[in-house]
């Protein structure tokens, strides 16, 4: 199935909020939603399906978390997705929605996310009870940082990455933070500074990790009829496609590649595009290791060739492949599903809008998420 | 010691009674294809590989080789505060699985990808005994 000219995002939303003490996520769901559709000129009596994930801990569901969110907005709606491919997920509904839109199933659907991990203090690393395949790694206090550090431990000894390569990918994220006055973090960073940061489950340093904040974002899409009367440009989604790997870290093979090398193809091909024509990529940064895996599971260099490719400045706004122009989730933003916030920056940059590094008229744009442990990836294709 | 027990195995099935009884009395099941003959853990009632139902069980041989690691610094799960900095760590097994443990009696430092372990069996509550790695003796 082509998407061309099937389906446009209409509206994007990102909130700048980064600490909202005291807010349910639901509330900051109604604000993205919101937002969103105000920047489409739609309303919400306009929206007939709704997407959302909001079970994990900080997002504020319990047990129909995408009903639940509708519930909260006061909708009810007649397409709904909550596929859980962790921080993925938003990447994942998208394209889940723009097949409802071209199959017509729905008309208006909102992907909303939210979670306040910030000031929920949400607790990552305290597994789900260990009836069934958790009790196999629950007992032996596996961390979400240390899972991704097993796929950084296993490439630098087979493929000799080093950790100031992967520094250079948090470097990065805050050079193109320091334009946008919404990142958590804009000072200037040095690899000599991420090196320096505490341990936190070895080989990652706390600067190789994302940033923890309490924010949402939403996005809007709909069919070419309606998004001919919104109020900007529409930005075509022209391919997806997803993949799920592995949830507990026993099962993953290799530990040096992820699942984009199934959604990244998937997706480009949909498209009928290849990677270089692409202008620029947002691809999830929960930590500069997923960076570096999705670089080269999507192909954008060579198995092992990752941290050389970091290293030439490919991922510079001048470069061949700039990424994460907003600052990503190691500088600006990630209260837990990044994903939604790889579509919004992809929108933002394909209408001129972007509040990080502003590219010059670029005309299509990857957008990537890895959820869970390296354990599921989504990948959409924008364009203008 | 933090409030907070540390997360258990829950015997909840067939399945995982059967694997973690063996590993209360020192044995490290793993299961066998009775089709295609593949190895697999953790255990389901079908091969992983070909579908095949009922895997037999078969005990490991307890050898393999640490294939990656990380050692934990920091946590935000209370009931592993006390215990760091440890390794979680991942066993290719000789039959070939791969195994989630702690590296334990071994010095942090002579971690290494490919270091040759050898299972061992660690007492938690509960009776349970946890199934971990050590540094193989030369020789
Ligand atoms: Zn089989």
């Amino acid at each position: 199935m082509g998407l061309s000219g099937q389906v446009a995002i209409v509206g994007a939303y990102e909130s700048p909020r980064r600490k909202a003490p005291g807010m349910h996520p639901f509330e900051l769901q109604a604000e993205c939603v919101r937002g969103a559709l105000e920047d489409a000129g739609l309303s919400l009596a306009d929206v007939d399906g709704f997407c959302t994930a909001a079970g994990f801990p900080g997002e504020g569901g319990a047990w129909m978390d995408t009903c639940e969110v509708a519930e909260w907005l006061g909708i009810h709606p007649a397409f709904l997705d909550g596929t859980d491919t962790g921080g993925a997920a938003p990447l994942s509904q998208a394209g889940h929605a723009a097949a409802a839109i071209a199959t017509g199933l729905a008309d208006v659907v909102v992907v909303s996310y939210a979670a306040c991990s910030y000031s929920g203090a949400a607790d990552f690393d305290t597994p789900p009870p260990g009836w069934g395949p958790y009790g196999y790694e629950a007992p032996y206090g596996l961390t979400t940082v240390a899972a991704y550090a097993l796929a950084a431990q296993r490439h630098m000894h087979e493929l000799g990455t080093t950790p100031e390569q992967l520094a250079l990918v948090a470097v990065q994220c805050r050079a193109n933070a320091a334009a946008n006055p919404d990142a958590r973090y804009r000072d200037p960073l040095t690899v000599e500074d991420v090196l320096a940061s505490p341990v936190i489950a070895s080989p990652l340093h706390r600067l190789d990790c994302c940033v923890v904040t309490d924010s949402g974002g939403a996005i809007v899409l709909t069919g070419p009829s309606r998004a001919a009367s919104c109020r900007k440009r529409p930005v075509w989604l022209l391919g997806f496609g997803e993949a799920a790997g592995q949830v507990q870290m026993s099962q993953m093979w290799p530990y040096t590649e992820t699942v984009a090398r199934v959604s990244g193809p998937r997706a480009l091909a949909m498209a009928g595009v290849t990677l270089d024509d692409l202008d620029c990529a947002q691809i999830y940064d929960s930590f500069t290791i997923t960076v570096l895996l999705t670089l080269e599971s999507l192909g954008f260099c060579e198995r092992g060739e990752g941290g050389a490719f970091v290293e030439s400045g490919a991922l510079a706004p001048a470069g061949s492949l700039p990424i994460n122009t907003d600052g990503g989730g190691l500088s600006s933003n990630h209260p837990g599903r990044r994903g939604i916030f790889t579509l919004i920056e992809g929108v933002r940059q394909l209408r001129g809008e972007s509040p990080g590094v502003q590219l010059a008229d670029p005309k299509l744009v990857l957008c990537h998420g890895t959820g869970g442990s390296l354990s599921a990836t989504a990948t959409v294709i924008l364009g203008i | 010691m933090s409030g907070r027990p540390k997360p258990l195995p829950v015997l909840g099935d067939e399945l995982s009674r059967t694997y973690w009884e063996a590993a209360a009395e020192g044995r490290l099941l793993l299961q066998r294809c009775r089709a295609c003959g593949a190895y697999q853990h953790y255990p389901r009632g079908h091969c992983v590989r070909c579908f095949a139902p009922d895997p037999e069980w078969v005990e490991a041989a307890g050898s393999g080789r640490l294939h990656t690691f990380s050692i934990v610094q920091r946590t935000s799960d209370p009931s592993f505060e006390d215990d760091v900095p440890y390794a979680f760590g991942i066993v290719e097994l000789d039959e070939g699985p791969r195994l989630a443990v702690n590296v334990v009696d071994t010095p942090l430092e002579e971690l290494a990808c490919d270091l040759p372990v050898s299972i061992v069996f660690t007492p938690a509550a509960g009776g349970i005994a946890l199934p971990n790695a050590t540094r193989k003796e030369a020789g």
